[in-house]
């Protein structure tokens, strides 16, 4: 460690007699959410685990479509008119766990290590903070799945060209890219917003990923023919079912269908998003 | 400048802080002193907006902190050197907080400079040793060149450079008009550093008096009087002199007389006049240590106790003495004594306070009433192997009242 010196040269005591009070050099700004945004912007690069979930999901969505690709491709099947943008799907659901893990960790990593007081010390209004989070955790999630969808997207496009697979229409190109897109962006600051109001890493995910299988599960195991009602609801609204919805392979006819998935993922994260808002103003730090 | 009024806090049915009323003014250090878990983080904590007070409120140059336009360049505090994530390097950390309240980003180097972690800037905080993590803390304290300064536990962890640059850069924090407001368990340091107190216990406020005002109001200051020792009749002489002056007289372990009541001019009249010689003839302030241990001995709550390792030990061989206790290890009354309370001395022990034996918390090797040592040693070996000038083993035969330390050797 070098040698620090004493930063302030002017020592003199009666100084402050004269005049009480202190006066910065540097210009004071008032601040707004920009200045949240580019202090997140900050923080999300400068961590490892951005990096690692990021690179994950990405591995997973490219490496995994392109492997079904490459296996349908090889059998010579006929996918009988079939769009091609729907062997993405697998990929993604598996993508989506590390989407939201760096949902959890953006807000609930800052309590675990206690930066969450450095943080609101340095920005005692919390509401913004929150929302700096979750804007730029939403960009980063959209930009990065809609990139990895459309690459996907257009290798299998290339790969099924012979397998009578049909041309994908524009609405199923904005579907399975956009779309799909915004709901999984949505999905993690969904978890973001959990992260909030958990306020543990381990925690949060665990409700997440629960959220996401427990339906199916549960759904699995109804055999009873009075249930059939609500197996039958478990499975339509369930997170992966709405997620095949963006690819027109629903596990059911009836049930959400066309955007539906993304108001309800909308409406969900809007109000889970609004109670992390109440909760954080609330609450002690 | 910090105002607190009617501060309280609760957590459930605890209460961590209760009514507490102070100010911080500007162009001084202010120590914040109180025993662990006597509410001084909680307080802290209030102060920046982090907890909400059950009652009461503080203010910082008139508003809540969380309703300070910029918040950062006004105010900025040191909570915990561990609150940063420890896989950001110590630069995007502090150019995060920067950009958080619109602080260029130059200035960034220039704290890490300031600090003195200008060659570590890069490296992932979770590798940082304490004091450089605690350094990190300051530069993000200092960021924001903010008017108010809150430290808690500044010098925890750093290297004695570090703790005089930390002395210092209070110091000069405060000469240049700012408001500097400083926790520490780290009593020398507080006597080299604040010129006011604040000391809470229990979520109280204890006491609010210039650092000088404390000493003196929680403690005994004396002067020391040795006449020659090859003539035990001029002590005798003296300090009868003294008595009759109005005077008050302890004789100490090695000769020496301790004086309260009279000053250092007048002593020497007085053996002046009764013809004695003087070997020495001193003042001796009380350490602030002292006085902290007096004032906050009711207020403890975390009291340490004795290792038994009961069960776990050999039988001692008959005949053996079981090991003297190391001095000051959990004891009932083991901070220091009170002050001599024969009249003319100011006395302001919290009522309640008990006076207890004196313990040797301040002196090594001063008298000591042990209450761990008096069961044993008395039922097995009436004659302690020890001459009575040997202090733990002799604990009747020294009275309470004249029983008292040398608080000027914890200095």
């Amino acid at each position: 460690m070098s040698t620090p010196q004493p930063p302030m040269p002017q020592t003199a005591a009666p100084a402050w007699q004269a005049a009480p009070g202190y006066t910065s050099p540097i210009p004071v700004v008032r601040t707004h959410l920009g200045h949240a945004i580019a202090s997140e912007w900050t923080k999300i690069k400068s961590v490892r685990s951005t990096m690692w979930t990021l690179g994950v999901f990405v591995l997973l969505v490219v490496g995994i479509g392109l492997l079904t690709g490459l296996i349908v491709a090889g059998q010579d099947a006929d996918l009988g008119g079939e769009s091609p943008l729907t062997l993405g799907f697998f990929g993604l659901l598996l993508g989506s766990m590390c989407i939201m893990t760096l949902g959890v960790l953006t807000t609930a990593s800052e309590y675990g290590t206690g930066m969450i007081r450095t943080t609101t010390v340095a920005c005692p209004s919390r509401a913004r903070v929150l929302t700096a989070k979750a804007v730029v955790f939403f960009l980063i999630a959209f930009v990065v799945t809609l990139v990895s969808t459309t690459l996907v997207g257009f290798a299998h496009v290339a790969l099924l060209e012979g397998s009578g697979a049909k041309d994908p229409s524009g609405g199923e190109w904005l579907k399975g890219t956009v779309g799909i897109s915004l709901y999984l962006a949505l999905l993690g600051t969904l978890s973001l917003a959990v992260g909030s109001i958990i306020r543990h890493s381990a925690g949060a995910i665990t409700i997440m990923i629960g959220a996401v299988l427990a339906p199916l599960v549960i759904a699995l195991f109804m055999f009873s023919s009075s249930l059939q009602d609500v197996q039958q609801a478990l499975f339509e609204y369930s997170i992966p079912n709405q997620m095949s919805i963006f690819y027109a392979n629903s596990l059911s006819e009836s049930g959400p269908s066309g955007w539906d998935p993304l108001w309800i993922m909308l409406g969900v994260t809007a109000v889970t998003l609004g109670g992390a808002f109440a909760l954080l103003e609330k609450r002690d730090v | 400048m910090i105002e607190a009024v009617g501060l309280t806090k609760r957590y459930g049915d605890k209460t961590a802080v209760y009514n507490l009323s102070f100010q911080v003014r500007p162009g001084a250090v202010t120590g914040f002193l109180g025993p662990n878990g006597s509410g001084k983080s909680t307080t802290m904590r209030m102060i920046l907006g982090l907890d909400n007070p059950t009652a009461g409120h503080v203010t910082i140059g008139g508003y809540p902190y969380r309703k300070l336009p910029n918040a950062p360049r006004q105010v900025g505090a040191l909570l915990d050197a561990k609150a940063v994530h420890g896989g950001r390097s110590a630069r995007n950390h502090l150019l995060s907080l920067a950009q958080l309240s619109g602080i260029p980003a130059r200035r960034v180097d220039e704290v890490l400079g300031v600090v003195g972690l200008h060659d570590v800037a890069g490296r992932r905080s979770k590798g940082f040793s304490l004091g450089m993590g605690q350094r990190l803390g300051i530069a993000a304290a200092l960021l924001g060149d903010p008017q108010v300064l809150l430290f808690d536990e500044p010098v925890n962890g750093l290297d004695p450079e570090g703790i005089l640059w930390v002395r210092n850069l209070m110091k000069a924090l405060a000469a240049e008009g700012r408001t500097v407001f400083v926790s520490s368990h780290l009593m020398s340091e507080m006597a080299l550093t604040a010129d006011h107190l604040i000391v809470i216990g229990r979520g109280q406020l204890l006491a609010d008096m210039s650092v000088k005002d404390f000493i003196s109001a929680n403690s005994a200051d004396f002067a020391r009087v040795r006449t020659p020792d090859t003539e035990p009749q001029q002590r005798e002489k003296l300090s009868a002199a003294i008595t009759e002056a109005g005077g008050h007289v302890l004789p100490e372990q090695d000769g020496a007389l301790r004086v309260t009541g009279l000053p250092l001019p007048r002593i020497s009249d007085i053996a002046h006049d009764a013809d004695v010689r003087l070997w020495e003839l001193s003042p001796h302030q009380a350490s602030l240590e002292e006085a902290y241990m007096r004032m906050t001995q009711g207020a403890v709550d975390y009291r340490s106790t004795a290792d038994q390792k009961a069960g776990l030990q050999q039988p001692l061989p008959p005949g053996a003495q079981p090991p003297m206790p190391v001095p000051g290890q959990g004891q009932p009354g083991w901070y220091a004594p009170p002050p001599p309370q024969q009249g003319g001395q100011p006395s302001a022990v919290p009522q309640g306070a008990p006076q207890a034996p004196a313990g040797p918390y301040a002196a090594p090797g001063a008298p000591a009433a042990n209450p761990y040592a008096q069961p044993a040693p008395q039922g097995q070996a009436p004659q302690a192997p020890q001459a009575p000038a040997a202090p733990p083993a002799a604990p009747p035969t020294v009275p309470t009242a004249s029983d008292v330390t040398k608080p000027e050797d914890a200095r």
